[in-house]
């Protein structure tokens, strides 16, 4: 079975004809288009200069949410962290710094 | 062919479920229901059904299986009574918001305390708010045929809700009565087979059933659940124009008895109208224009219909079988005067009956009858009274 979304059509503007009964979620992988980052009250901003690509964080990311291309992790998925901190404990060069609100920048 | 038998409300849908030899059945024993899980287990144990008999330690565990399995994408039944139907409600819930189509055999009972184990419709009165369609059955014949039924209102795709069907505990589900019971193979043609849209063991599709819903979600929901209960309505009337055109019974949102001329009559719900019949049949001997409404569908509601038969009536007495505890009436009394609500002059009193097995008799509908009588004459009576109660 394909990974495969079949919900991208349905959306907080969707009338209620739309919505699937009993609000099936049709196929998987639509936490992807579901945007919980929004939640996040702690942001983990990423030092490039201190980053050695060692990728002990990717894997511990409890939303999946630092992203890999061709095998050297990107930017966060600010659309699903949380600000959970646990990338910033894990990382053994001091490349994650975690904000509060408030404090500094966000996305 | 329809076979003359005699049984009880309890064997009679028992026999239904064996017809309908559903995939799964989850269920727990319980007083007066716990006879029509028995007997599927014998029929189990003979060979007769082929159905997954889960034996569960709870209602709540009962309904939960149930779930499972018709989100799986199999029909699944239960039976319950009383505080085995209160065990459920969380999952009876959660049953019309996933929009299975679970059917139940209902076998009302008053809900404790204080504890008892008769006849009165607290339980499913209770669940009346839970999104399930609700048929109420005066006697043995009238719980088998809509049993008969009832998958195909629950299953059509414009309605996909569960289903309950009511009978009476004892005075229904333990009396012999005779009835007409029909063969499997016109049963298993009518009842037909389910084939779901979407279902969880499907290898070819994905699928989520129960989802957590935000905000932005949940009205959404509730209205199309809203939907859904009022397509029901065309729903129920087509499947029993087909039951009457495949074995000869006629069913509709109600029965109306003797109500052509009548202007006084009795609303209620399942085993008492069969007395209550006796007392109209007695009065027009008598030259009263008597008649009755017996409900059969409290969900969905079947307001305008139910104005529409019931506006004709100078006076009306509506019976409820459980309190309700808002210090008015009973909730039967409180839909149907809306249901009346600018369409009739007709001048309405409630009663509370029957609570915790107590008999009503002939005698006592002619009472309520000549209640009825004095109030066309400007004696005025209250929003509701108890009848039966010792004073």
């Amino acid at each position: 079975m394909d990974k495969k979304n079949l919900m991208e059509g349905i959306t907080e503007l969707s009338p209620w004809t739309d919505i699937t009964p009993g609000g099936f979620v049709y196929g998987s992988g639509n936490s992807e288009s579901f945007n919980t980052g929004d939640w996040r009250t702690r942001t983990p901003v990423w030092k490039q200069e201190n980053c050695r690509q060692c990728l002990l964080c990717f894997p511990v990311c409890p939303d999946s949410s630092i992203p890999i291309r061709d095998g050297k992790r990107a930017d966060f998925d600010f659309g699903h962290c949380k600000g959970c901190a646990i990338c910033a404990e894990i990382c053994p060069f001091g490349a994650i710094d975690i904000q509060t609100d408030g404090e500094g920048a966000d996305e | 062919m329809s076979v003359k038998n005699r049984m009880s409300g309890n064997e009679a849908v028992a026999n239904a479920i064996r017809q309908i030899n559903p995939d799964v059945i989850a269920a727990f024993p319980i007083t007066p229901s716990t006879e029509i899980p028995q007997y599927v287990s014998s029929f189990k144990a003979d060979g007769l059904i082929d159905t997954e008999f889960i034996a569960v330690e709870s209602e709540h565990s009962a309904m939960s299986a149930c779930i499972g399995a018709s989100a799986a994408g199999v029909r699944a039944m239960t039976a319950t009574s009383s505080a085995g139907m209160a065990l459920m409600y969380e999952l009876l819930y959660v049953a019309a918001s996933d929009r299975l189509p679970i059917v139940l055999a209902a076998v009302n009972r008053a809900l404790t305390g204080p504890i008892n184990i008769n006849a009165d419709h607290s339980d499913s009165m209770g669940a009346r708010d839970a999104g399930w369609i609700q048929l109420y059955s005066e006697n043995a014949q009238e719980a088998y045929d809509n049993m008969l039924m009832a998958h195909r209102i629950a299953e059509h795709p414009d309605v996909m809700l569960p289903i309950m069907i009511c009978q009476d505990g004892f005075i229904t589900s333990h009396a012999i009565e005779n009835i007409l019971l029909e063969d499997d193979g016109p049963v298993k043609k009518f009842v037909g087979e389910y084939k779901p849209h979407k279902y969880l063991l499907n290898t070819e599709e994905a699928l989520a059933v129960g989802p957590y819903s935000v905000s932005p979600f949940v009205i959404e929901m509730k209205r199309a659940e809203h939907e859904a209960m009022k397509n029901a309505k065309q729903v129920i009337l087509d499947v029993s124009a087909d039951f009457a055109k495949t074995f000869g019974r006629s069913y509709g949102f109600f029965e109306e008895y003797r109500m052509e001329d009548a202007e006084v009559g009795v609303l209620l719900m399942s085993s008492a109208a069969g007395t209550a019949k006796d007392a109209v049949d007695k009065l027009r001997e008598r030259g009263v224009k008597a008649g009755l409404v017996k409900l059969r569908a409290f969900r969905p509601f079947p307001n305008d219909e139910l104005a529409e038969a019931l506006k004709g009536l100078k006076a009306l007495a509506i019976m409820d079988r459980s309190d309700g505890f808002s210090a008015t009436g009973g909730p039967l009394n409180a839909e149907v005067r809306a249901a009346l609500y600018g369409k009739a002059d007709t001048k309405i009193t409630g009663y509370i009956y029957g609570l915790g097995g107590r008999d009503i008799r002939v005698e006592d509908f002619e009472d309520i009858f000549g209640e009825l009588a004095d109030m066309l004459t400007g004696t005025e009576l209250p929003y509701c009274r108890y009848r039966g109660v010792r004073e």
